[in-house]
């Protein structure tokens, strides 16, 4: 009678043979994950600790449901907003640690600094956090993935319906760095595309704190919509101070780039009865509900678009490697573009050839105070944007991937 | 009705908000160049104080439920207080050695205070609102001027008059001028120097905080709100000479008024024209608009 | 009677033995962290030069590291001319700009003088987030390291860790000629007492900006290599926290000393890598604690504690 130990240790070596040809593949025996994002400036609450946490979320639910044969592990850093550390954390990730794939890189300049240092070292990088697109466009590699949302989905969301509920006169301030002009660009585009008319722009000083004068102008010239081509405190110190000047709701703003967190950070007050386009929003279904939730017991806030995101791309990420039984980027690449993408973010999802991870975009509008009947409970969905609608058609792509 | 292109009612609501900034300008200024005048250290953690001062009536506002009005008085207080102790025990070291010592103590204060607040508060910024009493507006024709904004001008005017002539006209101001010019004599004469000096931080520091709880509902309360402003400050101060209070108050509208118009003709360089002009004036004038050399 | 401390006749020998742990270094540690310090431990001795031998406190130094790191970076990227040749155009500007803040701020002495260089790096932090060329948020991305001479490969890192060594040395060199040299000699007589200085006769102004602009040369080499170093410039390199960071540098390592910003320079780089992993804010709290206590009871820094301590303990 074979005693129990030994059937167990047998079972146990049968196992690690098994994975041992597995991790064979894997270079330095683990997946190693690097998030590399803003932990601690402007953007850590729409990203931040909340993609640290969706991170693990991913690994750990992946490794409870799929029971891969191999480690999965996370190493995290603060890239402080700044392109220079984004690159050398990178760098020294991927030559010291045997990182395998540089993730979130939230902030256009450290995104686009690491997808170089990525391709020279043959990395893949996924991101959820950034927004400008050069990054599928001009920049694009093919060892990155844009995953969440970018500039030109923003602008063909939020431009094109405020456009078509009736804004037809647009005024725009703008951030005046490369980020600011490129959704100013889009959006304008977008505006003249659907009959309407951009009558002026001003651009601020980034950051700036005070709009007071560039509001103003935004108020003389009388246009019906005031397109904010801003992120973060300058929204929000915008939004602030449009209220202040009787500028709304006689004139409306459109947030061009927001997340859920400016809107709890602001208020439902000021904010409300604007329009936003999101990739993501808490409350939506009961799928997302049920995510959400499990995120706010531990982060004390409903994830942002872009933490969702981190967890999708994560997951799917994770699951091409199994697949594919290794972690060589071009492989793993292959099969993350080959397999939609179907979970609580993202409906037929699909990854294309220059890295554009497309998928449903919403529009949203934000709640009056009194229709808020919970907390977080900020948006109305106004309407779903199809895929093929919301990002920019590979016809029109500048990436010289795209053989046209 | 236009002036160079610009309709006029458009270049008025521009000056006046100039007018505004120039207001927190002059205080924060005012603050420096007391403390600058009468101390000869360059307080660079002024803005950090500034900020503390918002942070202060936030907190107060949103954990204890104390309205902006107490506000205006504690936040001062508090900060004030908190400035009294860097005075006594770190400050007060550095006065027999070179002056740039003080500038980089206090430096060095303001990335401990902006870190601690950034780690605490993040960066996204917290929202103050404004108090009952001053919302609202008034439709002065040419603009829609939101009453707490002409609450911060009316302030500012009050408490940097207030402080002028306190320094210039009273005993008091008497004191602390002889006292820094000849503090051995002025002992003599049994004034106690050294509490003079603690107090003239203090009360410096104060200012910068009770700019901090007039900026709050206007700024989002967050960390960098103080660091983004000081170097600016310090240039308003440069301009309109290191120890001349009136200096400081004058330039600092002056500036907001000069800032207002870069802003209606060429917005993007409205951030760098104050360092501009500081250069201009000072190869001109190098003693600054207002200082005596 | 020798005035030399035992620090300074040993010298020689320091010199030595750093030289060699610098060669063999990049075998032991990360290469890139290295360099990362040696650039910034150039940018801080010529820095310290300026303050901690002519007696001049620049607040904007950060000038002149960016400035030369975009030139080099530009004419590196865009114009396509080998590292060498960028670096020198990066040194050149660096210098050309060292002698127009000099000539401008030179008229006024102490805080003015500070002053008026923080104004002035200020306007250049704005002319790069504002020209096109710099791209601005994005910073300059995409230097390629190239070969050097047209022969050396310098993405590989070894070669590269050289090179940025022989720079160091290099600059290390000239400072330490310029200090120990009738000019270094009067430059610390017009730090210890001007006014008799010009007594004496002495054109102080054109000293001082002599000094100036050797000063601005040298953080300009160190902005360039550091550009091909990490093959990117950004606005952070002309921010004045990084003006407030190599103060802190020189601070620390001891102000006046020659090896003090090298010591400066090694452990600021090192604490911020250390810390970058745990949350960002700290490293400031920490940058700041270290800052009050070094300005409040540890004045003479790393190296000027070591000296004193060794004069103390009585060795001749």
């Amino acid at each position: 009678m074979v005693s129990r130990k030994f059937t167990t240790t047998a079972c146990a070596a049968a196992l690690a043979a098994l994975s041992f040809n597995a991790q064979a593949q894997i270079s330095g025996g683990s997946v190693k994950i690097g998030v590399l994002t803003d932990l601690s400036g402007t953007y850590s609450d729409l990203a931040g600790s909340g993609a640290v946490l969706a991170t693990r979320m991913a690994i750990d639910d992946f490794i409870a449901n799929e029971k891969p044969g191999f480690k999965v592990e996370m190493v995290t850093a603060d890239h402080q907003n700044k392109a220079d550390i984004a690159s050398n954390k990178a760098r020294e990730w991927i030559e010291r640690e045997n990182v395998d794939t540089v993730t979130e890189l939230v902030t256009t300049s450290t995104a686009l600094a690491v997808m170089k240092v990525a391709k020279e070292k043959d990395r893949l990088v996924i991101m959820n956090g950034p927004a400008a697109t050069p990054i599928t466009n001009e920049q694009c590699n093919d060892v990155s993935i844009h995953y969440t949302y970018d500039t030109y989905a923003l602008a063909n969301g939020t431009a094109k319906a405020v456009t078509a509920q009736g804004g037809k006169s647009w005024f725009f301030l703008t951030a005046d760095y490369a980020f600011g002009h490129a959704l100013e660009k889009d959006s304008a585009a977008v505006v003249t595309a659907n009959g309407g008319k951009v009558v002026g722009t001003v651009r601020h000083p980034f950051p700036g704190s005070d709009f007071s004068s560039f509001l103003l102008k935004a108020q003389a010239s009388g246009a019906q919509v005031i397109g904010l081509a801003n992120a973060g405190a300058d929204t929000t110190n915008a939004i602030k101070q449009a209220a202040e000047f009787g500028i709304t709701p006689k004139q409306s703003l459109a947030g061009l780039l927001m997340f859920i967190t400016d809107v709890h950070a602001l208020g439902l007050k000021p904010t409300q009865g604007m329009f936003l386009t999101t990739g993501y929003y808490w409350d939506r279904t009961d799928e997302t509900r049920a995510w959400s939730k499990r995120f706010f017991e531990k982060q004390k806030k409903m994830p942002t678009m872009v933490q969702a995101g981190q967890y999708s791309s994560i997951y799917h990420y994770l699951k091409a490697v199994k697949a594919t039984g290794t972690d060589d980027t071009t492989k793993v690449m292959a099969m993350m573009k080959k397999t939609p993408i179907n979970d609580f973010f993202a409906k037929n999802g699909q990854i294309r050839d220059d890295g554009r991870m497309v998928h449903d975009m919403y529009l949203v509008q934000v709640k009056k105070p009194a229709d808020s009947k919970y907390p977080w409970d900020y948006y109305t969905i106004k309407a779903t944007i199809p895929a093929a609608e919301a990002f920019q058609p590979l016809a029109q792509s500048r990436c010289p991937l795209i053989k046209k | 009705m236009e002036i160079f292109g610009i309709p006029t009612a458009l270049l008025g609501s521009q000056l006046l908000v100039g007018l505004i900034n120039g207001s927190f300008y002059a205080i924060l200024s005012l603050g420096l160049a007391i403390i600058f005048g009468l101390l000869n250290i360059i307080n660079f953690c002024h803005g950090a104080q500034y900020m503390m001062g918002a942070f202060v009536a936030w907190i107060a506002l949103t954990r204890f439920g104390i309205n902006y009005w107490v506000a205006l008085i504690a936040a001062p207080l508090i900060v004030g207080i908190v400035g009294v102790l860097i005075e006594r025990l770190m400050l007060r070291r550095l006065y027999k050695l070179d002056h740039l010592y003080g500038l980089l103590l206090t430096f060095g204060l303001a990335l401990i205070f902006e870190g601690i607040f950034r780690d605490q508060f993040g960066i996204s910024g917290e929202s103050y609102e404004v108090p009952e009493a001053l919302t609202g507006g008034v439709n002065l024709g040419f603009m829609f001027l939101p009453i707490y904004r002409g609450w911060v001008i009316v302030a500012s005017l009050i408490v940097c008059f207030g402080t002028w002539y306190m320094i210039e006209r009273t005993k008091l101001g008497a004191y602390l001028r002889a006292g820094t010019e000849n503090s051995q004599m002025v002992q003599a004469l049994g004034i106690n120097v050294p509490l003079l000096i603690t107090f003239t931080y203090g009360y410096g520091v104060a200012l910068a905080a009770f700019a901090g709880v007039l900026a709050a509902p206007i700024f989002q309360v967050n960390p960098l709100m103080g660091s983004n402003l000081i170097i600016v400050v310090f240039a308003v101060v440069v301009i309109g000479g290191m120890g001349s209070i009136m200096g400081s108050i004058l330039t600092g509208l002056g500036l907001g008024l000069v800032e207002g118009m870069t802003k209606v003709f060429y917005p993007e360089a409205s951030s760098v024209v104050v360092f501009v002009i500081m250069v201009i004036v000072l190869l001109v004038r190098p003693a600054g608009l207002f200082g005596k050399s | 009677m020798n005035s030399k401390s035992y620090l300074e006749t040993k010298l020689p020998l320091l010199f030595g033995a750093l030289f060699v742990i610098g060669l063999v270094a990049p075998f032991a540690m990360y290469p890139t962290f290295l360099m990362k310090i040696l650039c910034y431990a150039l940018f801080a001795c010529a820095f310290n030069l300026l303050l901690g031998f002519a007696g001049l406190l620049s607040f904007g130094h950060a000038a002149f590291l960016g400035t030369a790191g975009y030139v080099c970076g530009l004419m590196v990227r865009d114009v396509g001319v080998t590292p060498e040749v960028g670096i020198l155009a990066g040194t050149v500007a660096a210098g050309l700009l060292g002698w127009l803040f000099g000539s401008l701020a030179i008229r006024r002495t102490g805080i003015y003088f500070a002053m008026i260089t923080l104004a002035l790096a200020q306007m250049v932090f704005f002319l790069a987030l504002q020209i096109k060329e710099t791209g601005g948020e994005d910073g300059l991305q995409g230097v390629p390291r190239g070969h050097l001479f047209g022969i050396v490969d310098l993405s590989d890192n070894l070669a590269m860790y050289y090179l940025v060594f022989a720079i160091f040395c290099f600059g290390f060199f000239v400072i330490y000629r310029t200090i120990h040299s009738p000019f270094g000699q009067i430059l610390k007589a017009i730090r210890e007492n001007e006014p008799r200085a010009i007594s004496l006769g002495y054109d102080v102004n054109k000293f001082k900006l002599i000094a100036f602009v050797i000063s601005a040369a040298l953080a300009g080499m160190a902005g360039a290599t550091k550009t091909l170093v990490f093959q990117l410039a950004s606005l952070s390199d002309v921010h004045w926290h990084a003006s407030g960071e190599v103060v802190l540098m020189t601070l620390l390592g001891g102000l006046g000393t020659i090896l003090g910003p090298i010591v400066g320079a090694a452990t600021i780089v090192s604490l911020q890598t250390q810390l970058a992993d745990s949350v960002g804010s700290w490293v400031t709290v920490i940058m700041g604690v270290i800052f009050v206590i070094c300005v409040l009871s540890f004045r003479r820094g790393i190296i000027g504690e070591l000296q004193a301590l060794i004069k103390r303990s009585g060795v001749n």
